[in-house]
């Protein structure tokens, strides 16, 4: 039997605790060149897509804006239709909340997008619709968290409709939407976008099983990812569709080196440099909900506990749900490996590369996770603007062609092509 | 003295409504790249300052304009980008960010071309509120682009510091929140976007009863329509006239006049392309007919400058690029343009001083 296909897909490294800005190699997440040199990398590397995430109000640590992670992000649609000019054959992944916009804009939009691209576009529908961002905008924070996959879901069903009108009539009436009148662009060359999905509760999982094309998961180790596959594809036979018709691809970090000891010495760089001492504090404080600048980073962690009600920072997804128990865990942690420091602990807890060695070695561990559906892939994280996956592209790359699991050119021009999927109809 | 402006216009084949019978291609060209790269080259060749993009939601629009524009940025150097887009149904935050990102990705080159959206056709497409009267239309114009040029501002050009030492990537005094709180909208800032290349893109605003205030306030470019030259130097010196109540410098104002163009070498020819495209009533001047023809609209200097809008694509532009372009530059009417300059350079205006900066 043929073996399963990796599929690889790249995450522009912006406005993320990831991405080191403090490294002389460092580039500007904004200026375009930045763009051009990535996705034609990407492009080199045969990867499905580019990929950015979206954030519509600038994040606040404890009621000021948050100055010590990369700050500042271009508009998704404008930036992908520029690089559709400097790329042939990359996806072009974007972003966009389901919130804050509305059905015809926003399908106009992707549209424009897939005809300018020839059949590249991607949408990654996120949902977040707090109140908080919502500020930036004119409805508001209306939504209530409750309804936010239904006005998804009610989102897709509209934009749907007018991507596969093809000149017919629309006349489109649910709680969220009213729209009259006839959808003046046709069917796209993917038929419309493919979709992306990454949210993580249980709605957020409904609606990718029932949705999605692809879903961008943080799931990354084997055993989670493993549990999350599962799960996932589990949940898409209801909705009557089959495993094969959803990528699943976490987001994964790397470190690479000459030998497995370099790699090592690599990510242990890298993760020193994406935590640095006031990064420590600040994880911190989002965790125990209080001001905990007068710790000193090189020392212990704080006595006191967490006030499990606090919300120190806005504009952030937040995955420690019960701060205690995290505070708790972390406790035990530091004692266990003789006494770490605040910014230690962090480094260990927060930042931890996927896969750490030589490019064979990385090759073979992503072919393993692969095969033991884990994923069907990855969404590379590299830690650098721009040239964080240069190394990836010219030394993991071949490994993974001659471990047979990776392709040696595109097999056809558009993104659904290169994920393996029908057009819709 | 001033040479005058040139900017070109493209929609679909051109403005004519049976334009589509002489392009020699289908429809469906209109949604390729090709065709938009084609024509940004042709006018990029006629030397114009700018290619408008006009767009709406009506259903004969096509493409989103600013997703043209930004394709269309990264292979066709020179020349300026004005994509319209509307402010009656989209978020001026999203906008704000679109056209600060065309900036980036054209080095400079953005402008914007602010409309309302005034059919019952579109409202219904949204289905959030009516069409409104024009009046309220262009007051929530006006909001949208005080919005808009205030998220310009919300960065300071050197927020960002990568600081080592004390960890901090940006200088956090010199991110600004707007704090909009409207008539129509309010809007917390700061932008998502840094501040672009040339601060604030050129912002374009098309000339009508209820525009006025709106134009005479936030305009650079204001476009007029006018059936000669007598009435378009009267639009300019009203335009002039409000934009010194509204204490700018009309000298900061340039006024450009629609000309609908069908042109060919040969005279006769232009004629019978018009004759066979069948009437169709003019919006504004209209030329058809030889390239002397046209380089006679610029030479009165009735206005500052005019918009072409082909009545047919590509023919007129072919011509506007290989034989008009070159009469104006010897006539003195245009100087051969500075390929490094931003599309504010064009049209002699400075980067703007930012309204937070030292505050
Ligand atoms: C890997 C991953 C990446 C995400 N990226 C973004 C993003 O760039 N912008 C955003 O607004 N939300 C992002 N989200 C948030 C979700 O898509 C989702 O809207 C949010 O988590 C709330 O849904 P949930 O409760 O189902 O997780 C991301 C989530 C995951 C798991």
């Amino acid at each position: 039997m043929a073996k399963k296909q990796i599929h690889l897909a790249a995450h522009f490294p912006g406005v993320n605790n990831t991405t080191v800005w403090s490294d002389p190699e460092s580039g500007s997440q904004t200026d375009f060149a930045s763009f051009v040199a990535f996705a034609q990398n990407a492009e080199r590397g045969l990867f499905d897509f580019l990929f950015l995430a979206e954030g519509l109000r600038l994040r606040e640590h404890q009621g000021r804006i948050h100055d010590l992670d990369v700050v500042g992000r271009p508009d998704t649609f404008t930036v992908l239709n520029a690089i559709a000019a400097v790329t042939t054959h990359l996806g072009l992944g974007g972003t966009i909340n389901t919130t804050f916009n509305e059905p015809w804009e926003l399908a106009k939009q992707f549209a424009s997008l897939d005809h300018l691209s020839g059949g590249r576009a991607a949408w990654n529908l996120v949902t977040s619709s707090d109140a908080f961002t919502g500020e930036n905008f004119r409805r508001g924070g209306f939504l209530r968290p409750e309804q936010r996959y239904d006005r998804a879901q009610q989102m897709l069903d509209a934009a749907r409709e007018l991507w596969l009108s093809d000149g017919a009539p629309i006349d489109h009436h649910s709680d969220q939407f009213d729209m009259v009148g006839r959808f003046p662009i046709p069917p796209t060359p993917q038929g419309h976008p493919v979709l992306i999905q990454s949210g993580d509760s249980d709605a957020g999982r409904e609606f990718g099983a029932k949705t999605a094309d692809a879903i961008f998961s943080r799931h990354g180790s084997l055993e989670s990812g493993q549990e999350f596959f599962a799960d996932l594809k589990g949940r898409m036979g209801k909705y009557g569709r089959r495993p094969e018709e959803i990528t699943i691809l976490p987001a994964t970090t790397f470190a690479l080196g000459d030998t497995e000891a370099e790699a090592q010495e690599n990510g242990h760089r890298i993760r020193e440099a994406q935590v640095s001492p006031q990064t420590a504090i600040a994880f911190l404080e989002q965790v125990w909900g209080r001001d905990l600048s007068a710790h000193d980073p090189d020392g212990p962690l704080p006595d006191v506990d967490p006030d499990p009600g606090a919300e120190i920072t806005r504009g952030r997804v937040r995955h420690e749900k019960d701060p205690v128990a995290v505070a708790n865990r972390w406790r035990e942690l530091a004692e266990a490996k003789g006494g770490l420091s605040i910014r230690e602990l962090i480094i260990e807890t927060t930042a931890r590369q996927s896969f750490v060695g030589t490019p064979r070695q990385v090759a073979q561990q992503m072919d393993a996770y692969v095969q033991a559906d884990a994923s069907d892939g990855f969404i590379l994280v590299p830690h650098l603007t721009p040239g964080g996956l240069d190394e990836f592209v010219e030394k993991v790359v071949p490994e993974l062609q001659d471990l047979g699991s990776y392709r040696t050119e595109y097999t056809g021009p558009t993104l659904r092509d290169h994920l393996g999927l029908q057009k819709p109809s | 003295m001033r040479t005058a402006h040139l900017a070109v216009e493209v929609s679909g084949f051109g403005r004519h409504p049976e334009a589509w019978r002489v392009a020699g291609v289908p429809r469906q060209a209109l949604l390729t790249p090709a065709h938009h790269i084609g024509t940004a080259q042709l006018a990029a060749q006629a030397g114009a300052d700018f290619l408008a993009l006009p767009d709406s939601f009506d259903p004969d629009s096509l493409l989103d304009a600013v997703a043209i524009a930004a394709r269309v940025a990264p292979v066709v150097p020179g020349i300026g980008l004005v994509p319209m887009a509307t402010t009656t149904h989209t978020e001026p935050f999203h906008l704000s960010k679109a056209i600060a990102t065309l900036d980036l990705v054209s080095s400079g080159r953005a402008g914007w071309e602010a409309a309302v959206s005034r059919t019952p056709e579109e409202a219904a497409q949204f289905g959030r509120k009516p069409a409104a009267p024009a009046a309220d239309l262009w007051r929530e114009a006006a909001e949208a682009i005080e919005v808009v040029v205030a998220l310009w501002d919300s960065w300071e050009d050197d927020a960002v510091i990568r600081d080592v030492p004390t960890g901090r990537y940006v200088d956090r005094d010199k991110l600004h929140y707007i704090d909009h709180v409207g008539e129509f909208f309010s809007v917390k800032g700061p932008s998502m976007t840094p501040r672009s290349p040339q601060a604030h893109p050129l912002v374009v605003v098309r000339e009508e009863p209820e525009s006025l205030a709106v134009a005479a306030r936030w305009a650079d470019v204001v476009r007029i329509a006018a059936p000669d030259l007598g009435a378009a130097h009267a639009a300019r010196e009203r335009i002039r006239a409000a934009v010194a109540d509204a204490g700018r410098d009309p000298d900061d104002v340039a006024v450009l006049l629609d000309v609908e163009v069908l042109l060919d070498a040969d005279e006769t020819a232009a004629r019978r392309a018009y004759d066979d495209l069948g009437e169709h009533p003019a919006q504004t001047l209209r030329v058809v007919g030889g390239p002397d023809e046209f380089v006679a609209v610029l030479g009165e200097r009735a206005v500052d400058g005019v918009t072409a809008v082909p009545l047919a694509l590509p023919g007129g532009l072919r011509v506007l690029a290989d034989e008009v372009a070159p009469r104006l530059l010897a006539a003195g009417l245009r100087v051969p343009a500075d390929p490094t300059a931003t599309l504010r350079g064009r049209f002699g205006l400075s980067r703007p001083a930012n309204r937070f900066s030292g505050v």
